[in-house]
């Protein structure tokens, strides 16, 4: 009986921390999947050739 | 600390409010044409404003700028320069670099055929009464007058909409594309510079401008610098800094703009009554892509001004202002500290909080002043950016700072592909971060995208492309060029010249007073049907 309800605690502390890594877990796809999303739109942006492009920017001083 | 000197601000407007305005020159590239010269390019996006502002329903007049009352060589302490000893670029009043003809005479096959289809133009008057021209090597937007920072950011962000359109036409024609960068280096060793120009009662001391105003610019870009990949001048040193303009600065005070920069400027051209008036010119800043940036810099810019004003601004001397505007910019940590007197040792954000805090105590009360909502963003942002410092990171400090936000984007892309931060390809993100192109510039694809708390509705932009702000003389001046664009001869901010049926010689009318010439007292004048003589006539009893 003691033993029942020490594994029906252990079971709801196991619970408890499975639901919170569930979360944690989510929340990290969510994020990461939110930034992996934005980077990937940056991608499409950016010019392909970065480093020619970088070199041939040049400006004339101004005010 | 000098007394409270009187206000100049009509009766009537809200209390705060200041005649100020913006410039941009913009960075100017087409990567397809290399033998255009930058100055054969920035003439080809003036000559398409032209086309621009008529299929908004607007114009650009074409009317030479009148250098009259340009005197960039008076000194705001009390001397003017010779000119014999003046640097060639200083003479910004001799139109040199608006000569159509000698630009001609640069080759380029692309040129010859965009000369054949309309004249070169190199200075418009829009409008929405801003002034659009070929300044040196880049194109340059100069705002209409405004009387808040909300306004400002309205109008500026109106220019870069106008900008970006006129470098998409003239691209057309030139049949290669034109790039339009809203930056402040090329990462090669060249600046070129976002001003900012506030009216201040010539009744407050020079002097107290400036020990108001070093320790605050020093800080400034703290709350709204726009960031940069690359420490020095040609960006020789890896890493990330918080302005665009830090590295450019060797002076504290003085009247040069392209060589020796200081912090604080002394060019004295009111384009007003200079015996009650000063042109406060703010050269040290960064061109903000992010509107909430842009709002702090201008709205706590005039809220400390308004401190001086009064008597009221927080006394506190830098040891080293100049080398100080580095140590800060270079310290994304936010932790370096600075050495004040009194053995003080403060950092950028304590700087930036000390006039908030005066601000605060002074104007927190008003719920109707004109920076009543720029005085809280600053807040928010000073806050935001203590809690990042703390921790190591903080969305709202992302949301609200240009500069934050671009590190935080450079950060993760960092992370990714675990990139060193002289990669290129961090380069060309910030590079980018400021090209006007809509669906190309990655700030104005973070802002689509949420990631930048939004100020100004775009409903609001798009009106300002094509209308002048109501409580300025801007008014007069944008709506003649829109309701007479055949009678405007020349313009200047304080003047208008017109010719005028049935009249042999022009009519120059003044526009002295920035306060006045507004929407309520030029009511009915350009109306269809009204002739230009009526606005002639009410304009001289100005």
């Amino acid at each position: 009986m003691a033993q029942e309800r020490s594994q029906r605690q252990h079971s709801a502390w196991q619970q408890s921390q499975e639901h919170e890594q569930e979360a944690v877990g989510a929340a990290k796809v969510s994020r990461s999947a939110g930034v992996d999303d934005l980077l990937d739109e940056i991608d499409s942006l950016l010019e392909s050739n970065a480093e020619e492009f970088v070199k041939g920017y040049v400006q004339k001083g101004g005010q | 600390m000098s007394g409270p000197v009187p206000s100049l601000v009509p009766d009537g407007v809200r209390p705060g409010s200041r005649v100020m305005g913006t410039e941009s020159e913009f960075g100017v590239l087409a990567p397809g044409a290399p033998s255009l010269t930058p100055t054969q390019l920035s003439a080809a996006v003036t000559t398409a404003m032209v086309e621009v502002t008529e299929r908004l329903g607007s114009r650009g007049a074409a009317a030479p700028w009148d250098y009259v009352h340009e005197r960039p060589l008076d000194d705001a302490r009390g001397f003017r320069r010779g000119r014999d000893e003046a640097d060639p670029s200083q003479l910004t009043d001799e139109g040199r670099v608006l000569d159509a003809r000698q630009i001609a005479l640069e080759d380029g096959d692309a040129w010859e055929s965009l000369r054949e289809e309309s004249p070169v133009l190199m200075n418009l008057v829009l409008g929405n009464g801003a002034r659009f021209y070929v300044d040196h090597a880049h194109p340059e937007y100069s705002s209409p007058e405004t009387t808040n920072s909300l306004d400002a950011v309205t109008w500026d962000a109106a220019g870069d909409r106008l900008a970006s359109l006129a470098a998409g036409l003239a691209g057309e024609r030139l049949g290669t594309e034109v790039l339009l960068h809203k930056n402040n280096t090329d990462g090669k060793g060249q600046s070129y510079g976002t001003h900012e120009n506030y009216l201040v009662p010539r009744a407050v001391p020079f002097d107290a401008l400036v020990r108001g105003l070093l320790p605050f610019f020093v800080s400034r870009p703290v709350t709204c610098g726009a960031g940069r990949v690359g420490l020095g001048r040609r960006g020789e040193r890896p890493g990330f800094q918080l302005s665009q303009r830090a590295d450019f600065f060797e002076n504290t005070v003085g009247l040069e703009t392209t060589i020796r920069r200081p912090l604080v400027n002394t060019r004295d051209e009111p384009h007003a009554d200079d015996a009650r008036w000063r042109r406060l010119h703010v050269i040290p800043g960064d061109a903000n892509l992010h509107q909430v940036s842009a709002a702090i810099r201008l709205g706590s810019t005039s809220l400390v001004l308004r401190l001086v004003e009064d008597g009221l601004a927080p006394e506190v001397t830098l040891a080293d202002p100049v080398a100080d505007v580095a140590r800060v910019s270079h310290d994304p940590t936010l932790r370096v500290t600075l050495v004040a007197d009194a053995g003080r040792r403060l950092s950028a954000l304590d700087l930036q909080e000390l006039y908030l805090e005066a601000a605060e105590a002074a104007y927190g009360a008003e719920t109707d002043g004109a920076e009543t909502a720029t005085l809280r963003l600053w807040r928010r942002a000073v806050d935001a950016l203590r809690r990042d410092a703390a921790g190591g990171g903080d969305d709202e400090a992302a949301r609200l700072v240009e500069w934050r936000a671009k590190l935080s984007l450079l950060r993760r892309y960092r992370e990714r592909g675990s990139l060193p931060w002289d990669d290129p390809r961090l380069a060309m993100i910030d590079l980018q971060w400021s090209d006007l192109r809509p669906g190309r510039g990655l700030a104005l694809a973070l802002a689509a995208r949420g990631e930048l708390e939004p100020l100004v509705a775009e409903d609001a932009v798009e009106a300002a492309r094509v209308t002048p702000p109501r409580d300025s003389r801007a008014w007069t001046r944008g709506r003649t060029v829109t309701a007479f664009p055949d009678a405007v001869v020349a313009a200047n901010w304080d003047s208008l010249s017109l010719a005028l049926p049935h009249r042999a010689e022009l009519v120059r009318v003044g526009l002295a007073n920035p306060w006045l010439g507004t929407e309520p007292a030029t009511r009915g004048l350009f109306d269809g049907g009204v002739p230009v003589e009526r606005l002639v006539a009410s304009l001289r009893g100005l």
